[in-house]
């Protein structure tokens, strides 16, 4: 019914022009380069025949996903649909719990994620993470991001304070904290304190940065501001936001997944999944007719 | 239409999009067979009638306008929920501009209502109108039950309408030679039929419109188009 991405590598552009990425947003008027330069993106991330169980719980089915290099991709599915534990599964976050499991591969540049071998702490560290509430340490605004650098990296004090002003200034946050940096995390606004999150986690220069529901918690402006920073991050990050406002999926993300029950229902072009579904179950979801 | 919404407020603002809609149409197929017949019957009193019932169809575009404008703000629809409400306004626009052709058909014919001339040519011209509101007719119903299949054939047949078009423009042009004197009267009737053939593209328009809202697909760009059609004002 409706054309797919690679039915439209037709458009006469020469392929050394998707190659390398843009580094600038791509201009969201134009969706059908968009979507051209989608058949030629490499693969950050690759999801393949993913089960996962809580106990004997089964919350994933065979799950199939990729995730783009430097684009966003946005999960949406209603509540227990299993789109946060497939986030969690992305850096193995599960590992901190007993009696989950994951079967199946899921690839970062090839490697396989799900290996027992793999060293979680320079996995954790290449896939970031950012929850639904913000969670920043009961320390200085300083602190909550040199802490993390400290784990990885050996720096000196001007290395430090440099990556700790870039960290601030990447999450847009610096101007309204740089004359406060030893004032308490805690002290800032909820909207301040989730991209201090934010900026917590590009600080220790991660490949991917996961969302899970980030602006959940906020009001309009900051969640208009944390977009923003989400839509300037995916020049230099590869993205997945999970996200209950098909809105904000729609504004941030050039990819969507939408899941239900455990399965991976429909996965495609975001401009393609809101204006032209192909199945059902996803047209029913996104325009309200659940349930 | 499909499974309702959770939120049922919103089922029922689509449904008075729909509504307005069918109103429309049903206007505008009236006020075209009014015009006709005023034309066909020299009847000066009903084609006056026509000329005022077009007031009410711009009150209803209007009033569409502002349903999908605040529709849109307040649900912010994705997906078949958006083709509607764009739907609706694209096919308010085209009826009211069906209700302006069959408005214009009216005032020619109160202005010849008294020349009393009754040249062959008027028999072409009502074999245009009535494939002209059969179109607009199926169209409407393709509407009502979606239906892009139905749509598609309308928006096939209006190369019919076209050649029609053709046939008039000939036959007329033949009674303006024969004599001069029908030269006043044909004149109006040629413009007649260039109305209705604007009627049948704003009937392919719908068509194309109706396809959308079901398919998600435009129909192609080429609408097909009668054999050397003589491209008139």
């Amino acid at each position: 019914m409706t054309e797919s991405p690679a039915q439209e590598t037709a458009s006469p552009v020469p392929e050394s022009e998707t190659q390398p990425l843009p580094q600038q947003p791509v201009n969201p008027g134009a969706p059908a380069r968009e979507a051209l330069a989608g058949a030629a993106l490499p693969l950050k991330m690759s999801v393949r025949n993913l089960d996962f169980f809580y106990g004997d719980n089964q919350a994933l089915k065979s799950v199939n996903v990729p995730l783009y290099d430097r684009h966003a991709t946005a999960f949406i599915g209603p509540s227990g649909c299993g789109k946060s534990t497939l986030l969690r599964v992305l850096n193995r976050m599960y590992d901190l719990y007993p009696g989950q499991r994951a079967t199946g591969d899921v690839l970062l540049d090839g490697e396989n994620v799900l290996d027992p071998k793999l060293d979680l702490n320079s996995l954790r560290a290449r896939v970031g993470m950012v929850f639904q509430k913000p969670t920043p340490f009961p320390m200085t605004i300083y602190e909550n991001i040199a802490f993390g650098v400290r784990l990885y990296e050996n720096l000196g004090k001007a290395d430090m304070d440099d990556r700790v002003e870039k960290a601030l200034r990447g999450a847009a946050i610096w101007d309204e904290v740089k004359d406060k940096l030893n004032a308490s995390g805690l002290s800032l606004s909820g909207g301040q304190q989730q991209r201090l999150c934010i900026a917590r986690t590009v600080a220790i220069q991660p490949e991917v940065i996961l969302f899970d529901e980030p602006c959940s918690a906020l009001d309009p402006i900051s969640t208009a501001k944390v977009e923003e920073l989400i839509d300037e991050l995916r020049n230099h990050y590869t993205i997945a936001i999970v996200t209950h406002n098909m809105q904000q999926a729609v504004r941030v993300s050039q990819y969507t997944a939408f899941m239900y029950l455990g399965e991976m229902v429909e996965f495609g072009e975001t401009g393609q999944i809101f204006q032209t579904p192909r199945e059902s179950r996803t047209q029913d979801y996104i325009t309200g007719r659940f349930g | 239409m499909v499974e309702q919404h959770t939120v049922r407020s919103f089922d029922a603002e689509l449904e008075l999009l729909g509504r307005h809609i069918s109103e429309m149409g049903g206007i505008a197929e009236k006020m075209l067979a009014d015009a006709m017949d005023a034309l066909a019957g020299m009847n000066a009193e009903l084609a006056r009638q026509v000329i005022s019932a077009d007031a009410r169809l711009d009150a209803l575009q209007r009033t569409v306008e502002e349903e999908t404008v605040a529709v849109i703000a307040r649900r912010q629809p994705v997906a078949v929920d958006l083709r509607e409400i764009i739907g609706a306004l694209r096919i308010s626009g085209d009826l009211e501009r069906v209700g302006d052709l069959a408005k214009n058909i009216a005032k020619r014919a109160a202005k010849i209502a008294g020349e009393g001339r009754m040249p062959r040519a008027m028999v072409g011209l009502k074999s245009m109108h009535d494939l002209a509101v059969m179109q607009l007719n199926d169209v409407l119903d393709a509407y009502a039950q979606r239906d892009a299949e139905r749509a598609k054939a309308v928006w096939l047949r209006d190369a019919e309408l076209d050649s029609l078009e053709d046939s008039v423009f000939r036959d007329l042009l033949t009674h303006m030679m024969e004599d001069p004197r029908n030269i006043t009267f044909c004149t109006h009737l040629l413009f007649c039929s260039k109305n209705l053939e604007r009627v049948g593209d704003h009937t392919t328009n719908i068509a194309e419109t109706v396809f959308y809202i079901r398919t998600g697909r435009p129909l192609p760009n080429e609408r097909p188009r009668g054999a050397a059609s003589t491209d008139l004002a």
